[in-house]
């Protein structure tokens, strides 16, 4: 598992990542939602008046008419359309629009919206031979936008196609780390051959085989990678503009560069699909405009979503935080990201665990949270590294403080356990790009320098930030990096996808690369390797919470905070609420009020 | 100072006549650096940014003390000047109070004033080595260059051609971000500091070389060196007795403007992030971190930018002012 493991962070780690940088620098920010308020479904659900954070636990404008536009706008562009070469999440999330996969995402606020159900297949995968083999059968009915049925054929055709990252730069590479015998450089353009590890015995049944047992393989096939793609329609990397719908809507009008728009898809039976109630009756999306006029445009109403889902920028925080009328109108959504500290055991004095209690204990969480945007919109105070969005999280406190700017005295008591009184000087290092993260390691500086802890700061580009610096074990160590800002974001929200490439150990190459930073202990990796193959899911959480507070015990990190970002929601707007899964609003819900 | 002709020594008039018959006030010599002294001295704007030169000398010699009397250490944290939900200043136009004379800096209410006092400091040092640099470099090379002519000249002006046509910025970026913690016996700041000066001072040297090199060509067949040199003198001393003081006026006034011109290039080199490490202030690393602030909080871009364009613009007054003093051909 491990040497394919790391290639898997790589792309997992980027998709979340670009999102929060630009998150970051735009400087979002909250109230304390306490994360876990989601409690009753009932969930101010049935006509959800506005408040602020409302949509975060339960549905705003609840409404089920049907009909108008709903006008998307991008500050960029997508990485790509074509549901097998994309890696953002909101991509994953708008690609519900005109695209369906095996199991997808429940459509609910809260926790629930973490939920896996079925899309196109008629029951979540079925595993066999301990978890190594997943079969899946479809629905009666289904169709693409051309009316032709949907095959199992199509799925396997389009899983196979997006193993060619040659022509699907983009997308992540779960199946081409999972799937049992895919031969190096495999591409059904060159090969012309279909893989022996995924069969299709009939129409309506599909059977993937892996090269190990994965408990958690559902996941894996709500991935925009087992959208069906027919196999005559596809036309490499120009089938992003030409996408063959498979969902409620299907591309009308696509320039590139430009805009797009999606119209209803009339081959797209509802009766088949549970999760998209299919309100608007267009879709409009704008590309390339600037960050502030999208934001000036949300709060006057000219536009419903910025697609992105980065949060509003400072200027327009601050004009939303000051009017009550507008702030009942914004949500401070949680994110599957953790904000935090790696600290290196390699560089003494941090090999003796004490000294890296003293740096837990002394830290500034205020000014940690204040560097990356605060309560509102930055995110909350942790205390692990699993974030409360994750299902199974445990509150885990091991180091509780007297003072949320730090506690000295348990800090000055570490250092004396672990032979340091008067402190000692080492390193910080952060991606140079990130003001967020300068302002952190600046506050991780002041705090420390209290209790005779001197850090020296050291950016470095982010760009090689994990593969030639901090993520280098013989370069952090030659450069005395006793401490490293870091930064992770889930793929999907389990403890797999949020802890697996994090704490384990055997992630960490001499080569570098890795994004587990700090974490080096034998027993953490040996629960990581029973949580994997655990099939009760109840178990498997357990196993997962058990995890995070060993990695806590250990001080190995500093927590530093839970992501949230400052989300606006105009009044046009009905049927909100935000997806645990997809980092913001579920886009397939919104539906649009006539004005 | 009354009239613009004002001139020290009682008489405004040289009287030739009066001074044959045997009345009148003797004629007085002047030598070039008391008539610049004087020209200059009617110059008021010259003389305004002189001042402010020698004020932002004395500010950054003494920031220690100033920061003392009227403000916090530059790198201390107030966060209760600081809205917690927004990260921008709890006063208005950027949290300027009795306490904070130029406001805080968002998110940690770092003191502004202290902030920018030391980031002179930084500033006017690496610009005032960086220009010394250039100006040592450059006269050297153009001296010889313009008085030896021939292939020597060839080879250093090809080499200025060269130096001229180098991607500095972009050498700064890539040099500045490989530099290691320890290296020539220095670490950390004054590490960077150096290697900041040596990026911009070594490479700027053409500039001044080129203006020298000009100079030297026509001073060389002037009478003067024509006499030196049949008096025997050997070349070192027609080099530097003879043609360098002459080549004093243009060196002084182009190091004067030179300088204006790498304060601006320190500015950039921090503004991206190749400067010294935070938290060390400078004025292009607080632009820098101004930019994410600039709708919410436009006090924080003010006070170093502003900082800078008083330095600059002085620097240029000063430098134009001095030009024309010092250039007979100005009036």
């Amino acid at each position: 598992m491990l040497a394919k493991t790391v290639k898997v962070e790589h792309t997992m780690r980027r998709r979340r990542t670009t999102i929060a940088v630009a998150g970051a620098a735009a400087l979002t920010v909250s109230l304390t939602a306490c994360g876990g308020g989601s409690s009753s479904g009932d969930g101010g659900a049935s006509g959800g008046a506005a408040k602020f954070d409302a949509a975060v636990t339960g549905v705003v404008n609840s409404s089920d008419a049907k009909g108008g536009t709903l006008r998307y706008a991008n500050e960029g562009e997508w990485d790509s359309t074509d549901p097998g070469d994309t890696y953002y999440g909101y991509s994953w999330n708008f690609a519900r629009y005109y695209t369906r996969t095996l199991v997808t995402y429940k459509s609910a606020p809260g926790a629930e919206g973490a939920t896996l159900v079925p899309d196109l297949a008629t029951s979540l995968g079925k595993s066999s031979d301990g978890g190594k083999t997943w079969t899946y059968t479809l629905k009666d009915g289904l169709k693409f936008e051309d009316g032709s049925p949907i095959t199992s054929g199509d799925i396997r055709y389009a899983v196979e196609r997006q193993l060619d990252k040659t022509t699907f730069p983009h997308g992540p590479t779960y199946f081409n780390d999972f799937l049992a015998d895919v031969p190096e450089g495999y591409s059904v353009y060159k090969d012309k051959k279909d893989l022996d590890s995924i069969e299709t015995p009939d129409d309506k049944t599909i059977v993937f085989h892996l090269n190990q047992a994965f408990s958690g393989f559902d996941y894996f096939a709500a991935l925009p990678s087992t959208v069906p793609v027919p196999k005559d329609k596809d036309t490499g990397s120009k089938y992003k503009s030409s996408v063959v719908s498979s969902g409620p809507y299907k591309f009308a009008d696509y320039q590139s560069g430009k805009s797009f728009k999606l119209v209803r898809n009339d081959q797209w039976d509802a009766a088949t699909d549970e999760v998209r109630p299919a309100l608007p009756d267009n879709i409009d999306v704008t590309l390339n405009v600037n960050k502030d006029d999208i934001d000036q445009r949300l709060l006057s109403g000219d536009l419903d979503v910025s697609v992105t889902q980065l949060g509003i920028g400072a200027a327009a925080k601050a004009q939303v935080l000051a009017d009550p009328e507008q702030k009942k109108n914004a949500d401070s959504a949680p994110l599957n990201r953790t904000w935090f500290t790696s600290i290196n055991s390699e560089v003494a004095p941090f090999d003796n665990i004490d000294c890296r209690k003293a740096v837990i204990y002394a830290a500034d969480r205020t000014g940690y949270q204040t560097a990356f945007g605060g309560s509102i919109g930055g995110g909350d105070v942790a205390t692990s590294l699993l974030p409360p969005t994750i299902p199974g999280q445990q509150k885990i406190d091991l180091y509780p403080v007297s003072s949320p700017t730090g506690d000295e005295a348990k800090a000055k008591e570490a250092l004396t356990a672990c032979g340091k009184p008067d402190g000692f000087e080492t390193s910080y290092s952060y991606r140079v790009e990130r003001p967020a993260e300068k302002a952190a390691a600046e506050s991780m500086q002041q705090s420390l320098a209290k209790v005779g802890i001197k850090l020296t700061l050291k950016p470095y580009p982010q760009s090689d930030y994990f593969s030639l610096y901090a993520g280098k074990p013989s370069f952090a160590k030659k450069e005395g990096l006793g401490l490293m800002a870091n930064g992770w974001g889930a793929d999907w929200a389990d403890g797999y996808g949020f802890l697996s490439q994090l704490v384990d150990s055997r992630v960490i190459r001499e080569t570098g690369g890795a994004s587990n930073l700090s974490v080096r202990d034998p027993e953490v990796d040996k629960l990581i390797d029973l949580a994997v193959n655990e099939q009760d899911t109840a178990k498997r959480e357990q196993e997962w919470a058990d995890i995070d507070k060993k990695v806590m015990e250990g001080a190995w990190v500093y927590p530093g905070v839970w992501a949230k970002v400052l989300l606006y929601r105009p009044k046009t707007l009905t049927n909100v609420f935000v997806s645990s899964s997809y980092d913001g609003y579920d886009y397939s819900a919104l539906g649009v009020a006539k004005s | 100072m009354s009239a613009p002709l004002d001139v020290p020594g009682g008489a405004t008039e040289a009287q030739p006549e009066a001074v044959l018959s045997g009345a009148g006030v003797a004629i007085q010599g002047r030598s070039l650096t008391r008539i610049a002294w004087l020209r200059l001295r009617r110059d008021r704007w010259a003389l305004a940014g002189g001042v402010i030169v020698v004020l932002l000398i004395l500010i950054a010699i003494f920031a220690p003390l100033v920061v003392g009397l009227l403000g916090h250490p530059p790198n201390e944290f107030h966060p209760d000047q600081i809205d917690p939900d927004l990260a921008t200043p709890i006063h208005p136009l950027g949290g300027i109070t009795g306490d904070f004379l130029l406001g805080v800096e968002p998110l940690n209410g770092r003191d502004l004033f202290s902030r920018v006092v030391y980031g002179a400091r930084i500033s006017l040092l690496i610009a005032f080595l960086a220009t010394l640099l250039s100006v040592l470099i450059g006269t050297v090379l153009g001296v010889v260059a313009g008085y030896y002519g021939r292939w020597v000249d060839t080879l250093i002006s090809r080499t200025m051609d060269l130096f001229l046509a180098f991607p500095l910025l972009v050498f700064a970026l890539a040099l500045a971000g490989v530099v290691p913690d320890k290296a020539f016996g220095l670490n950390g700041d004054a590490l960077r500091i150096a290697l900041l000066i040596f990026i911009i001072g070594f490479f700027n040297w053409p500039y001044i070389g080129r203006i020298v090199r000009g100079q030297t060509l026509s001073l060389r067949e002037r009478e003067f060196v024509d006499a030196a040199r049949s008096l025997g003198a050997r070349t070192p001393y027609i080099l530097f007795r003879e043609l360098l003081p002459n080549l004093a006026a243009p060196i002084l006034v182009y190091a004067t403007l030179l300088i204006p011109t790498n304060i601006l290039f320190e500015a950039a080199l921090s503004f991206l992030g190749v400067g010294v490490r935070p938290p060390t202030p400078t004025w292009g690393g607080m632009l820098s971190e101004a930019t994410t602030y600039y709708r919410v909080d436009p006090t924080f871009m003010m006070v170093p930018g502003v900082a800078i364009f008083v330095t600059v613009l002085a620097f240029n007054i000063l430098g134009d002012g001095l030009r024309d003093a010092l250039d007979p051909r100005a009036r």
